[in-house]
């Protein structure tokens, strides 16, 4: 008996000719567009600018946008808008995506053990949740940061150890629904060792509610990337990241309004595309 | 009497998330890397304030009895000495924390001013132009950080209109009152979105239900029946949705009070990050989170004081 042939009521028929409109829906394809752009943008900074998004040159700080050789201006320091913001969004995507996988993974598995042992592995697990969550999200990602000293690593270790929560409770759920079906008996009765049965047979059952809120935590998580930066507190100088170039901009928003509302845009815009990114998963698995 | 039991009950089954926290709080500091007494200190401390330090944090002896001392302290009232600002942490949250208050107060405020009339509007006028507009503003709100916006807000009616201060928290009640308001609108601009996605659904819910149908036959007016007899009913769940979030934006406040200078917790949190003061951000992390028990615990209250279906064990 396979996994795939017993895939249980908890996922969704999607293959039905009759249902074939309704696989790509407006806000999914509209956010998978712009991502794509974004993601392009960024892959593609060396070809896009020549500037060096990290190297100085004082005597041409503060260039308005559209001046010769700086598209979008220069910074306080003289560094290309353009180069630290195509460089940033290769920064921040890539702490965004990976910090939310290594709590989507670790979640997961906790949330299985949680669901099908119960009795006291879940009772002790139920209370760590608890504990963690009493925490507003970001003050303790702060916390942690500040603690574990700055840099990419922490960001990963505090956003891992902090958000693995939501995941843990989410599978946890639906694993309790999943354990009482047939397909789960059936495996259990046929005398799979257990790493076999919750691996093999429960978790492709019971992952997808978890994958669908990972789409809208990479938007949360990517915010309190931006976020830490912002305060000063993320990936250290003088690596670009929006963040940064916000909390630089913020200083000089009377002169020069652009300097913060460009990085700002940017943040905006990839957070609406993942935002219906996550948003039409939704509409999918619902219909 | 029963509520007081009710309440009473809920605060002791709260005992061990407390624990817990405060176990959490205690592991912060040892997550640091190296010797915390050394980290504490800088890195000018002499060998002997270190050994001086150590003892007297405890950290020769065995981890357990290190966190029955920390926890023996937190009961006494006592969080620390923050060896930056020369003063007890209590007495520095002392003096921060009514502003956070203030600000959670003036974002929750101005949350409802914005959500319920959105979502009453959107939800009696199902699938209309202004429902689909403000159907689409959570998607677009999600990936708004609220420092930009603040930070928009501040532009607009702070430096173009000069309605309201820059940043700053001022010093009488007054001052204090027109420094509030544009933090306040920022909260509540991250939060209406949530809100009015589900005070909507729960109105259309309850808009199709009988009473409301017997109302409507009966010839009371579309308003009385809308605001008089469905709002209430509706009301219900987003409080739960409303505690929850504000437990959420308890952690944007940090951001908040950042951009307009506001001197909450939040900023002193980030303050004391860059003075490297670990006492303070432990003693701030903690009441953070207790914050968090709290505003849970009276949208609990809340909840059950607005439906009288709920069950007060």
């Amino acid at each position: 008996m396979s996994a795939v042939a017993t895939a249980g009521p908890a996922v969704p028929a999607g293959s039905g000719g009759r249902r074939r409109r309704g696989r790509w829906n407006a806000p999914l394809v509209a956010g998978l567009i712009l991502f794509g752009l974004i993601v392009a943008l960024a892959l593609c900074a060396p070809l896009l600018t020549s500037q060096d998004p990290i190297k100085q040159n004082l005597q041409a700080a503060f260039l308005d946008p559209g001046a010769k050789g700086h598209l979008l201006g220069t910074d306080a320091l003289g560094r290309d808008v353009l180069a630290r913001l195509l460089y940033g969004a290769r920064v921040d995507l890539r702490v965004g995506v990976v910090a939310v996988i290594s709590p989507l993974i670790i979640g997961s598995l906790i949330g299985l053990v949680a669901g099908w042992f119960g009795g006291w592995v879940d009772a002790v697990i139920g209370r760590i949740v608890d504990m963690v969550i009493a925490f507003p999200f970001l003050v303790l990602v702060i916390a942690l940061v500040f603690a574990m000293g700055p840099g990419t690593t922490s960001i990963y270790v505090a956003v891992t150890l902090v958000g693995w929560v939501a995941y843990c409770r989410i599978v946890r759920g639906q694993v309790l629904v999943a354990k009482e079906q047939e397909y789960a008996m059936a495996a259990r009765a046929s005398g799979l060792p257990t790493w076999r049965i919750l691996l093999r047979h429960l978790l492709p059952n019971v992952v997808l509610q978890a994958i669908i809120f990972s789409m809208s935590d990479i938007v949360l998580t990517l915010l309190a990337i931006v976020t830490l930066g912002f305060l000063g507190l993320g990936v250290p100088p003088p690596t670009p990241d929006w963040g940064t170039m916000i909390q630089e901009g913020q200083q000089f928003i009377l002169t020069k309004w652009y300097m913060a509302t460009i990085p700002g845009l940017a943040v905006v815009v990839t957070g609406l595309a993942l935002a219906l990114i996550a948003d039409g998963i939704v509409e999918k698995a619902n219909q | 009497m029963r509520y007081l039991v009710y309440i009473l009950k809920r605060v002791v089954s709260l005992i061990p998330v407390l624990l817990g926290i405060s176990f959490i709080v205690f592991f912060l500091i040892r997550l640091i890397p190296g010797d915390p007494a050394a980290t504490l200190l800088g890195v000018h401390a002499t060998p002997e304030a270190v050994k001086e330090l150590r003892d007297q944090m405890g950290l020769e002896k065995p981890l357990l009895s290190q966190y029955l001392t920390f926890l023996g302290h937190l009961l006494q009232g006592n969080l620390g000495f923050s060896y930056v600002y020369n003063s007890s942490v209590l007495g520095l949250i002392g003096t921060s924390l009514p502003v956070t208050i203030w600000l959670l107060v003036s974002g929750t405020f101005f949350t409802l001013l914005i959500a319920v009339p959105l979502a009453v509007l959107a939800a009696a006028r199902r699938n209309g132009v202004a429902d689909n507009i403000i159907r689409a503003v959570p998607v677009v709100g999600l990936g708004l950080p609220a420092f930009l916006l603040g930070i928009v807000l501040i532009l607009v009616f702070g430096l173009k209109l000069g309605w309201f201060p820059v940043g700053g928290y001022g010093d009488s009640l007054g001052e204090h009152l027109r420094g509030i308001v544009l933090p306040g609108i920022t909260v509540a601009l991250t939060l209406a979105p949530i809100v009015i996605r589900s005070l909507r659904a729960s109105m259309i819910e309850v808009l199709s239900s009988d009473y409301i149908v017997t109302a409507h036959s009966k010839g009371i007016s579309t308003a009385r029946v809308v605001l008089g007899h469905a709002l209430r009913n509706a009301a219900v769940s987003s409080v739960t949705v409303l505690g929850v979030n504000i437990a959420y934006l308890t952690g944007s406040t940090l951001v908040v009070e950042r951009v307009f200078s506001l001197p909450g917790i939040g900023q002193q949190m980030i303050n004391s990050i860059f003075g490297r003061d670990f006492p303070t951000v432990q003693g701030i992390t903690l009441v953070f989170a207790i914050m968090v028990v709290v505003v849970n615990l009276l949208t609990d209250v809340a909840h059950s004081a607005l439906d009288p279906r709920v069950q007060l064990t």
